[in-house]
């Protein structure tokens, strides 16, 4: 293999060395904060909660008042081990606090309790890509931190650029924050989006966080850089903020990439800074500010006690794990028969996982059921942009319509048409069945006569057919179709086209 | 032992303005010396021998202290809002950020 040319210094404008594209290779490492669905704050009694009015779900610790103590929540801890466990971490013997020191109004403090060089957990690792070829990422570390209040910018675009003035929530302030950053071991933003995915499901089966992009119960930030193929050193990096829906992951990676790309193309240094990502308009803008570099003098915080470890205690946690999405999508495959892919994708979502398995306690045939969960039933959580759990198909509305395809009452072609109907209104399929007068036509003497007019009508299509052109057929059994209104059983019009076709 | 180079005027500048403090040129030359002082007298500890002794961040002999995950009372908005020099809509109101 031919690696490209090394970099050289002052980039490549007018040079002989221009490297392609595809020679670069993306180094990516991804910061994820995840809020707990604790019932309390991480260091006061406040309730864990969203969409309360302001400033409601506040007290004089999270709010940052003189001569208050933080206690820390022992539930947040061990959710917080719980995701170290799962993700194949050493949990540390010893841990402890620190504050982070910077003045934004989003903390009341001054400064957040977040921890430094003595973090929870530490050194694990997660697979993605089973389809292709697994990829291992590690894990750098899992700490615990606490969350920042809101902030609403009045005035100007309602960026914080341009803006007159601006309101803060503390009901935020002091959520149990889990962060969990990987190694630059992301080779792809499809890559990314699988970590993202996996993490996300990890965490829901762990029960632990909602996990919600659009409502910041999960967000994730991305150190992004490229070098050519085969180059040991990193090029300059850029942090990519604000990627706060699950569908921009991948967009956002991709469009920084190829920002570094263009940028050493056209004879530029990479500048290493902070950028924002706008969704709206699919680009990242930069967030420099004439501030010096970040100085955050971490010191341990003197209002926490340290944590040591409980070894066995531990030990008992992580045998007790419930079972993941990579044990769930190798016994799918077992149980089930299910082919890998699928698997695959019923596995990567517990929603998804859940609602297959719960079809499959009342009904047998795997295969048809995942086939319908992942394309039918996918293609409209696709289009009305929801998750499984939370469209008006439950796994109910599946059983019933595979038991009506069964018995015959509705052709495959009909399922669909009632599936729709189920997904948009929540209607069982044998009700919008009964509500319809929606019978597939079987009797092979109704259908012979429909079949027996088409043909009337279409001389023409049955000399194209004896002349050899079979698929005319296909015109004919729409046209059949369409005179039944969809509700005749396509084998019987098949079979009857052909034999009446055969004996003209 | 030689210390750590002394403290300058560029160090009290970079502290200052870390915690958001205006201070004035007499100001700036009058704390470089006193800061100067300060870490020349923790400095002497240094010249204890401190190898056997694991670093320490609480003199408290506690750990795994934790509070039950259960809700309270928290203040009403009113009351959390009552020392804030300015608001808006139940909330508090900050001047502009950059």
């Amino acid at each position: 293999m031919i690696f490209p040319p090394p970099l050289r210094e002052g980039g490549l404008r007018g040079r002989v060395d221009y490297i392609p594209k595809e020679s670069y290779e993306a180094v990516i490492g991804l910061e994820i904060h995840v809020e707990l669905n604790t019932e309390s704050k991480m260091f006061c009694a406040c309730p864990v909660s969203f969409g309360e009015k302001p400033n409601t779900q506040v007290c004089p610790v999270c709010l940052g008042h003189p001569g208050v103590l933080p206690v820390l929540n022992g539930k947040a801890v061990e959710y917080a081990t719980l995701i170290g466990l799962s993700l194949n971490c050493e949990v540390t013997e010893f841990c402890q606090f620190h504050r982070k020191n910077y003045f934004y109004p989003d903390m009341p403090k001054d400064y957040q309790i977040s921890q430094y060089d003595l973090p929870l957990c530490v050194e694990g690792y997660l697979e993605v890509g089973e389809e292709k070829g697994v990829s291992r990422i590690r894990i750098t570390r899992v700490h615990m931190e606490e969350d920042t209040g809101k902030l609403i910018h009045i005035g100007g675009s309602g960026r914080i650029h341009g803006a007159d003035y601006s309101l803060v929530d503390f009901n935020r302030a002091g959520v149990p924050l889990i962060e969990i950053v990987s190694e630059p071991d992301i080779r792809s933003p499809e890559e990314a989006r699988m970590f993202m995915q996996k993490l996300r499901s990890i965490i829901l089966t762990l029960g632990v966080s909602d996990c919600n992009m659009e409502e910041g119960s999960m967000r994730c930030d991305a150190n992004v850089s490229i070098r050519p193929v085969g180059q040991k050193e990193f090029g300059t990096k850029t942090e990519v903020k604000n990627i706060n829906s699950f569908r921009s992951v991948q967009r956002a990676l991709q469009h920084e990439l190829d920002r570094h790309i263009d940028t050493i193309d056209s004879g530029d240094r990479v500048v290493q800074e902070t950028r924002h990502w706008d969704d709206a308009g699919g680009v990242t803008t930069s967030l420099r500010s004439k501030e010096e570099a970040h100085d955050y003098r971490y010191f341990p915080e003197p209002d926490l006690v340290p944590l040591i470890s409980d070894k066995p205690k531990v030990e008992r946690m992580k045998k007790a794990l419930p079972e993941l999405p990579d044990a769930r999508r190798v016994r799918l495959m077992e149980q089930y028969g299910l082919p890998k892919h699928d698997a695959n994708v019923i596995s990567l979502s517990k929603a998804t996982g859940d609602f297959f398995e719960e079809v499959m306690e009342t009904y047998e045939d795997a295969r048809k059921v995942s086939n319908w969960i992942l394309v039918e039933l996918g293609a409209l959580l696709n289009q009305a942009n929801l998750e499984i759990d939370e469209c008006a198909v439950t796994p109910r509305h599946l059983i019933d319509l595979l038991k009506l395809m069964d018995k015959g009452t509705i052709s495959g072609k009909m399922a669909k048409d009632i599936f729709k109907e189920s997904f948009d209104t929540g209607k069982l399929s044998s009700v919008i069945v009964e509500d319809k007068g929606l019978v597939q036509l079987t009797d092979e003497d109704a259908i012979g006569k429909i079949v027996e007019q088409v043909l009337a009508e279409n001389p023409k299509a049955i000399e194209d057919y004896k002349g050899g052109q079979e698929r005319v057929v296909g015109f004919l059994v729409g046209q059949v179709m369409r005179l039944t209104q969809g509700k005749a059983s396509p084998d019987a019009v098949n079979r009857l086209l052909k034999s009446k076709l055969n004996n003209k | 032992m030689v210390s750590e180079k002394a403290i300058t005027k560029k160090d009290v500048e970079h502290v200052a303005l870390l915690a958001r403090l205006a201070l004035t040129e007499e100001e700036k030359e009058r704390f470089t010396k006193q800061l100067g002082k300060i870490l020349e007298h923790a400095g002497k500890i240094k010249e204890i021998d401190t190898s056997k002794v694991p670093p320490t961040s609480h003199i408290v002999p506690l750990d795994n202290v934790f509070r039950e995950d259960k809700a309270g009372e928290c203040l009403s908005q009113e009351e959390a809002l009552s020392n804030a020099p300015e608001k808006e809509e139940g909330a508090f109101l900050v001047p502009k950020i950059v």
